[in-house]
């Protein structure tokens, strides 16, 4: 199985004519990989994407959130990341009164939100107040290593989708490593099976066919 | 007691019969606490160690940095780690260990990508069999890389001392505690930047040089074990 150029942390950085981009350091007019992970070209930069690296809230993200516990005005919510994240009552679509918020998500509760403040010292807010955004009433969370969901979700959604069509699920991948999958208890079974081999494999080339292929198989076989 | 104990054999090799700049074999795993942001175990001859780290936003807030990380390793030995049995809990030899070992870490890890948090490596040793605290580090390391906390370089670690008046390399238990000095040194081999250096015992200039140049000698085959640990969770999955 081909895989792509690994790097190590302190690992020389051939950029070429390609601009370095995340991941690295500068010293020296030289670039160092800051990770444990491979080396990603792309038209005009080169990328170090880590094998794992923890989720740092970015403004616009679609994150899938845990309620962790509950204020008078907010509620703190785990969003897959070594810092919380914050939902004022304000930021959702119900008229929440001050002290009443348990009445609408209660501690354990998970909610498809976005990031709509993030500052430097990354503390972040979220807001229900967009399309698609709500409280997850059914279903089952898990969650793979935040630098592999761009891989589960595959180019322009295509990995996401072909494990919805072949497993008839429901599916929602927050952008920190949350997931949400809903559906019969068996599909929803093999969906997660189906996510966590793409989160093994993320690294290796021609994954996308090689997961329909399984995905058909494994259709076939009831 | 000293000079009593022969520690280098007639044949010019070392009690367990390494010569002077041979190391113990050192094998570590990565991905050993299912839970934990990033985890190794090393055996390092004898020694049996595990470290699991973990990030998060540190706690309580008045002691969060707020432009930087802070680093916090915590050593700790478990009773019958050893010959004697060790009493349980912090002491003044395990909180230095875990100081030294935290500032190592610190100069390595780049610590303004992650401002507010906490990084918390607990190092549990097993068994220990001389060494510990630069076994500790070496597995520290790549317990961290192995959590993805940014980092410039993989911290390196390894010990020379003086036992039976010759410098060696990798001291064992007995040349330890009957040496007559004990020189640990934990380096980031980029740039061989020094972030860990320990003296105990009497050495001459010579021989501390001498002590130096023989672990820096063994610095790259160390870094190549941690970076086969990295990349031995990844290449097994590649084989199925």
């Amino acid at each position: 199985m081909e895989t792509k150029k690994i790097v190590y942390p302190g690992d020389k950085i051939e950029t070429g004519d390609l601009k370095p981009r995340n991941g690295m350091y500068e010293s020296n007019s030289e670039f160092f990989s800051e990770y444990f992970g491979v080396i990603q070209e792309s038209e005009k930069f080169v990328d170090v994407a880590p094998f794992n690296s923890p989720y740092l809230p970015r403004v616009n993200d679609k994150i899938i959130g845990k309620i962790m516990d509950i204020g008078p005005t907010m509620w703190t919510v785990d969003i897959n990341s070594p810092y919380y994240s914050l939902l004022h009552m304000n930021d959702t679509p119900w008229h929440v009164s001050s002290g009443d918020l348990e009445r609408y998500l209660k501690v354990g509760d998970y909610v498809y939100a976005r990031i709509s403040v993030s500052n430097e010292i990354k503390e972040s807010w979220i807001s229900l107040r967009d399309n698609g955004m709500r409280k997850l009433e059914t279903g089952r969370i898990i969650s793979v290593k935040p630098p592999k969901v761009p891989r589960v979700i595959g180019k322009g959604g295509n990995m996401i989708n072909i494990i919805k069509t072949y497993t008839d699920t429901k599916i929602i991948v927050g952008q920190n490593g949350f997931i949400w999958v809903d559906g019969e208890i068996d599909n929803v079974k093999k969906a997660i099976d189906a996510i966590r081999i793409v989160e093994k494999e993320a690294h290796t080339i021609g994954l996308t066919d090689r997961m329909e292929e399984y995905l058909k198989k494994m259709k076939g076989e009831n | 007691m000293e000079g009593n104990i022969k520690l280098i054999r007639d044949d010019g090799l070392r009690l367990d019969g390494r010569a002077n700049n041979e190391m113990r074999p050192i094998k570590i795993q990565t991905g050993v606490v299912d839970r934990a942001d990033g985890s190794a175990f090393i055996e390092w001859g004898a020694n049996k160690i595990i470290v699991a780290v973990y990030v998060r936003e540190a706690y309580p807030k008045h002691a969060q940095n707020i432009d930087r990380a802070i680093v916090k390793a915590r050593y700790n030995m478990s009773g019958y780690s050893v010959e004697e049995r060790k009493r349980p809990g912090p002491d003044r030899r395990t909180m230095e260990i875990s100081k030294v070992v935290s500032e190592a870490l610190s100069s390595a890890i780049v610590l303004e990508k992650l401002p507010r948090a906490e990084v918390d490596v607990f190092i549990q040793v097993l068994e220990a069999d001389a060494g510990t605290r630069i076994a500790s580090l070496t597995a520290s390391s790549v317990a961290v890389a192995d959590a993805g906390v940014p980092m410039r370089d993989l911290v390196v670690g390894c010990t020379a001392g003086k036992a039976d008046g010759k410098i060696v390399l990798d001291l064992s238990k007995d040349e330890d505690n009957f040496g007559q000095a004990d020189i640990p040194m934990a380096i980031l081999p980029r740039t061989g930047k020094v972030v860990l250096l320990q003296l105990d015992g009497d050495v001459t200039e010579e021989e501390f040089n001498q002590a130096t140049s023989m672990m820096m000698e063994a610095m790259p085959r160390i870094s190549e074990i941690q970076r086969n640990a990295l990349m031995d969770k990844y290449s097994l999955e590649d084989g199925e």
